[in-house]
């Protein structure tokens, strides 16, 4: 068993790992169907993280799309049953526009979704399971979580309009202080509050500090209450064997307009990329209808390729053999070789891009040993 | 009158050496000052210097008739005109290169850095190989160095920086050489005077060999 884990790349060990782990939480697997009707992604467009969909026509005619996102069709699908939560998990590729290259690309995603009636404790386990995920997949890795009912907070009380709103989002993202200074001072936004907004960039760090901080700069009910919930999360999370990995971090913002309450990230040295992502998503719900609350994460299985060891051979052992050998020798010697574990491969010439270990005359060991 | 584009640096240098050997001098190039255009309207021949990678843009639109331009630069931008001769100048190949070690993992999708974004598309869509493409400007070599990418497409003349660096050309992709490209309007317009500039330098071409 060890021989065939190692022959398992990095993202396929991770797809096991993650299964049992989401299945002993009670999170049930969910299989989809490749396509979905291009309808669903045209009416919640900024939903996606890239607006280009492949789409093709079904033979009864009806656009279709190649999913470039999961859930979106986990909640089309979602029946509401009061005071109860739907947990599932799924492992599909997506398709989407990289933002890098222009092109479309396969990505392998994983991910969970728990909706329904969900409360404090759904919200910690998602989390928490979130931080088991990271672990499962090994290395140093980082969890930021940020609450959008803070920062909505701040911002309401600023009374900027929307598109004050968003740039200011936009530089909290991004940690940039001074372009805050002056979108606020172009928008005559007090000086109090945009200097609220300066200082709540640099708020990030350990939750007990972050929290404390937060306490002292709690202008309204909604951020209390905000506050409040983020700090009963990270009390529960208090007993997670990764509670050190943990971060609050407001610069992790998601589209207020799908999202709110509590959003994170998580991140792995050496990975240049968020390989999980994820958050409450009650106003997605909304939007499509449904009377429910949902918070769900995805991680990102593709980026794992980068990680690993590099393989620097192809095989163990190189055998030569020419028109002369004996082949029932030669099938019985490689046989051999191959139920011991060894990788060979039988060659009449060695292949000019073949990387191998040992090389094998076969010819002449036979002869040798004659 | 013909307008004539070439590239900036030694080629268009050389280049222009071969107009004037072809009777088409123009004095005032040799001037040292900063103008940009040089004219003998006597023998009916505008120059100016663009950079390499433009000479493709400004002949297919037609603000130069005629002008040279390496095979990379045609190849990358597919520009629609008339490749008219090979100068066989500026001579150098299109090469994949990587780490004198490297391992090429088939497994994996390959990390190309380069400047020339279509030729490696279009080579290893030819593999049908799954690549991340990493557009650079400049300073290819460093990518594979770093990690940033597995290999680089990238112009090859001597190899020297490629040797200096512990890199080394895994693959050639084509040969590169200088051509000699025209407006394919103007080709029509302007056919005698392009016909007979292409065939003044086709024989210094081959005089040259």
């Amino acid at each position: 068993m060890d021989k065939l884990q190692s022959l398992l790349k990095n993202e396929e060990k991770a797809v096991f790992a993650l299964r049992s782990l989401y299945g002993k939480y009670g999170y049930l697997p969910y299989k989809m169907s490749k396509f979905e009707e291009y309808d669903l992604y045209v009416r919640n467009k900024d939903f996606l993280v890239s607006d280009s969909v492949i789409t093709f026509n079904d033979t009864n005619g009806r656009l279709l799309a190649l999913k470039p996102d999961v859930t979106l069709s986990i909640v089309k699908n979602y029946v509401e049953e009061p005071g109860v939560t739907q947990k599932l998990f799924y492992n599909e590729n997506v398709y989407r526009v990289s933002a890098r290259t222009h092109t479309y690309k396969e990505i392998m995603q994983t991910g969970l979704e728990c909706i329904g009636d969900i409360d404090l404790y759904d919200i910690y386990e998602v989390v928490n399971l979130s931080l088991e995920s990271l672990g499962e997949i090994g290395g140093d890795f980082v969890l930021d979580i940020s609450h959008l009912g803070v920062l909505s907070a701040l911002l309401d009380e600023t009374g900027g309009d929307e598109s004050f709103k968003k740039k200011i989002m936009h530089c909290i993202s991004e940690k940039n202080r001074h372009e805050i200074a002056r979108i606020c001072e172009e928008n005559a936004i007090d000086s109090e509050s945009a200097g609220m907004l300066v200082d709540f960039v640099s708020v990030y760090g350990t939750p007990g500090t972050v929290i404390e901080t937060l306490r002292k700069m709690c202008i309204n009910e909604t951020m209390k209450e905000a506050v409040d919930e983020l700090e009963s999360i990270c009390g529960l999370l208090k007993n997670s064997r990764y509670s050190d990995k943990i971060n609050l971090d407001f610069s992790i913002v998601n589209d207020m307009n799908y999202y709110n309450g509590i959003v994170f990230k998580g991140f792995i040295n050496g990975i240049p990329e968020s390989i999980l992502s994820g958050g409450q998503y009650d106003k997605l719900m909304k939007k499509m209808g449904k009377k429910a609350r949902a918070i769900g994460f995805a991680v990102y299985l593709d980026l794992l390729e980068q990680t690993g060891a590099k393989k620097q051979t192809d095989v163990d052992t190189l055998v030569l053999y020419s028109e002369e050998t004996d082949l029932l020798k030669l099938s019985r010697f490689i046989t051999e070789k191959a139920s011991k574990g060894e990788s060979v491969s039988a060659q009449r010439k060695i292949p000019q891009k073949l990387r191998y270990k040992t090389l094998i005359d076969f010819d002449k060991e036979e002869n040798a040993q004659c | 009158m013909l307008n004539i584009a070439l590239p900036k640096g030694r080629l268009g240098e050389k280049v222009y050496a071969m107009f004037e050997k072809a009777g088409y001098e123009c004095p005032s190039i040799k001037e040292n000052n900063r103008k940009l255009i040089f004219e003998n309207e006597e023998k009916g021949v505008r120059y100016f210097w663009v950079k390499p990678s433009d000479v493709a843009i400004y002949v297919e639109r037609g603000a130069a008739d005629i002008g040279v331009a390496g095979k990379d630069i045609l190849c990358e931008y597919e520009p629609d005109i008339y490749e008219l001769l090979d100068l066989n100048m500026g001579k150098c190949r299109m090469c994949v290169a990587g780490k004198k070690d490297f391992y090429d993992d088939t497994d994996r999708t390959l990390k190309v850095a380069t400047k020339f974004v279509n030729i490696a598309s279009k080579y290893y869509a030819s593999l049908s190989r799954d690549i991340d493409i990493i557009k650079l400007n400049g300073s290819i070599e460093i990518a594979p160095i770093l990690g940033l990418s597995d290999v680089i497409v990238d112009i090859v003349e001597t190899g020297t920086t490629l040797k200096e660096n512990d890199l080394a050309v895994l693959e050639t992709i084509m040969p590169i050489s200088a051509r000699l490209i025209a407006n394919k309007v103007s080709f029509k317009f302007k056919t005698e005077e392009i016909e007979r500039i292409a065939e003044s330098l086709g024989t210094q071409v081959k005089n040259n060999d």
